[in-house]
């Protein structure tokens, strides 16, 4: 349909019929995407809508339309940085997520590359099954084992011998090594199942040929595997550049508590706090919205350099 | 030559070996941090409290006390939000299959009009969405706070579950047996019933086991959107006993203090055990599929 200002208005039309014919035609597979479409519209779409109570005085009565401009537009987006919260949540739930990449992220690479050397089927399998157990706990229930084992009481303080139990669940300082632990321990075999289907896929002849050349298996992981592998690797990291923001809040909301908050507050978390307990609608909205809208940012940044790096983007 | 070539083929021999044993002990290490704390927890909720508080690194059943058990058996409330889970999973399971396979089906057709659009449509809420607030005021408007269906519609589709279930049937369904479908005159709505389905079973096991996990694990939204004690589901419940530290409430009233208090700390063990069992139970029979789902994600994704 390239060149649209050469055709005749009839061709024009004729055109358009064929496509509304096409679409017509196609009927009933727009009645089986319906359900998901008008989910995607109220459950994901209407509350993108919604985002503009951030920029009004929102009351509940007068709806999203009614309630007057916020004076000035930028209202609760200035009462936010002027918050001393402000800079601390900011500042825990980049720091979070950095070291989360830092320390977490290279783990499952590492183990699937090491369990794909375990030639036994079998045992392969098991140890598999076993990885992935943590990963269908519900964080209440790993919270849960975390408070009781890093209790003061707990096995982790009698395992130290420390002679003044460590109050790991309380103090600030462990708080970020408790959370990344966990969530390694959580997702390790299940985020490493993407690279081990990766490594599976690799075609025989090239070991065999690297048997024949006398490398030894750590020389076939790191000439054959790794490379092998690198771009579910830079698939997955800017996925995780990509989420840079929204750190799992709901962990940490339940690691929380009186005096760790320095460290544990994380927009998320104060954008729950202050928006349903407090009930601040849209000075919460406007801390979620400045949230969501930095991570987009950074998202196509690491997209944008992953493309241009090597090639591989999300879109 | 013919021995310089063997001295290095034992030399590899060796540096592979010694390869293989750190690779193996590694892996051990790693099975043992994982299943350490799941197996303790187990312990512990049958061992005397008194030994477990010791802090004593359990390894094997000793000195075997069962009132938590009996006490977590009786609690009611327990019982309630234990029906909620089953009830909420269930249903949103069943809800999120009837949403995302059709439309997976749907939007893997090459035919489909407006097909690139759509597809953004739903990969656009990965990415980016309203937020917590928004969404909380859109479930009051419309009127389903406090109702079942804010715990199962709000999570009835995942963009990434759909492009999961999307990828399959693009792979897994030839175009030729579409195209000779539509020349014998079969509709669409006819090829997904009675092809498309009966050959999915493998997808629609992983969608639900992705769905069922996310339900019964659901914490965040049941705080956010459910307001009446008897609706909770387990999960806030666990919470309220474990980390909000009420387990003491648990016994009967009857019971001395100090036996209270005892109890109080093993219910704890207990209550994790009960809420964490079936899936813990269950996935090993269909992990395949989960490894499934999530290597034809990540391949097409």
């Amino acid at each position: 349909m390239g060149r649209r200002g050469e055709k005749s208005p009839a061709a024009k039309k004729a055109g358009r019929s064929r496509n509304l014919k096409k679409v017509l035609s196609a009927w009933q597979l727009y009645v089986l995407l319906l359900p998901s479409l008008v989910w995607a519209i109220v459950f994901a779409y209407y509350p993108m809508y919604g985002l503009i109570i951030s920029f009004k005085d929102y009351k509940i009565r007068q709806g999203i339309m009614g309630s007057p401009w916020a004076n000035p537009i930028f209202k609760y987006f200035q009462q936010f940085f002027s918050t001393s919260i402000a800079v601390t949540a900011i500042k825990n739930t980049i720091l979070i997520s950095l070291e989360s990449i830092v320390i977490a992220f290279w783990i499952p690479i590492v183990f699937a590359l090491l369990l794909n050397q375990i030639r036994n089927l079998r045992t392969r399998k098991v140890i598999q099954t076993i990885s992935y157990a943590p990963y269908f706990m519900s964080n209440v229930v790993v919270v849960s084992i975390i408070s009781v084992f890093f209790s003061a009481t707990g096995v982790m303080n009698h395992m130290i011998g420390a002679s003044n139990p460590i109050l790991f669940t309380s103090l600030p300082q462990w708080f970020r090594t408790l959370y990344i632990g966990s969530n390694i321990w959580q997702t390790m075999g299940f985020n490493a199942v993407i690279y081990i289907a990766a490594l599976t896929s690799i075609s025989p002849d090239y070991y065999e040929a690297a048997t024949i050349d006398g490398a030894t298996k750590w020389q076939q992981i790191k000439y054959i595997d790794i490379p092998m592998i690198m771009p579910t690797v830079i698939l997955m990291l800017i996925l995780q550049i990509g989420n840079i923001m929204n750190v799992g809040y709901e962990k940490a909301f339940l690691m929380q508590n009186g005096s760790n908050t320095i460290v544990s507050e994380l927009i998320s978390t104060y954008v729950y706090k202050v928006g349903l307990q407090t009930a601040q609608y849209s000075f919460a909205t406007a801390v979620g919205l400045f949230n969501s809208v930095v991570n987009f940012i950074i998202l196509i940044i690491a997209n944008q350099i992953a493309k241009k790096v090597s090639d591989i983007s999300i879109f | 030559m013919a021995k310089t070539q063997n001295t290095s083929k034992v030399k590899l021999g060796r540096a592979n070996k010694i390869f293989m044993g750190v690779v193996i002990l590694l892996m051990i290490i790693v099975c043992v941090i994982i299943i350490y704390p799941i197996y303790y927890v187990l312990l512990a909720s049958i061992t005397d409290p008194v030994t477990v508080n010791s802090g004593k690194v359990l390894l094997y059943p000793e000195s075997p006390y069962f009132e938590g058990y009996k006490t977590t058996f009786a609690y009611k409330p327990l019982w309630v939000a234990y029906g909620n889970t089953i009830l909420y999973t269930v249903v949103g399971t069943a809800v999120a299959l009837i949403a995302t396979v059709p439309a997976g089906y749907a939007l893997s057709r090459k035919d489909l009009p407006g097909r690139r659009g759509l597809i953004f449509v739903f990969t656009f809420t990965m990415f980016f969405g309203g937020g917590i607030i928004p969404l909380y005021l859109t479930i009051r408007n419309l009127g389903i706070y406090n109702t079942i269906w804010a715990m199962v519609l709000p999570v009835a589709v995942s963009a990434y579950n759909l492009i999961v279930c999307r990828s399959f049937f693009e792979s897994g369904i030839p175009g030729e047996l579409q195209e000779a479908a539509k020349v014998d005159g079969c509709s669409d709505f006819r090829f997904f019933f009675e092809i498309a389905i009966p050959i999915s079973t493998t997808i629609i096991a992983v969608m639900a086991l992705f769905y069922a996990t996310a339900m019964w694990n659901q914490f965040f939204n049941a705080l956010m959107f459910l307001q009446d004690d008897n609706k909770m589901p387990l999960q806030v419940v666990l919470r309220n006993l474990v980390l909000m530290n009420q387990s003491n409430q648990m016994g009967s009233s009857g019971d001395a203090l100090v036996t209270k208090q005892k109890l109080a700390e093993q219910l704890k063990y207990c209550i994790v055990v009960v809420s964490a069992a079936p899936l813990l139970m269950v996935y090993p029979f269909i992990q395949k599929y989960f490894a499934k789902g999530v290597t034809i994600g990540a391949v097409k994704g």
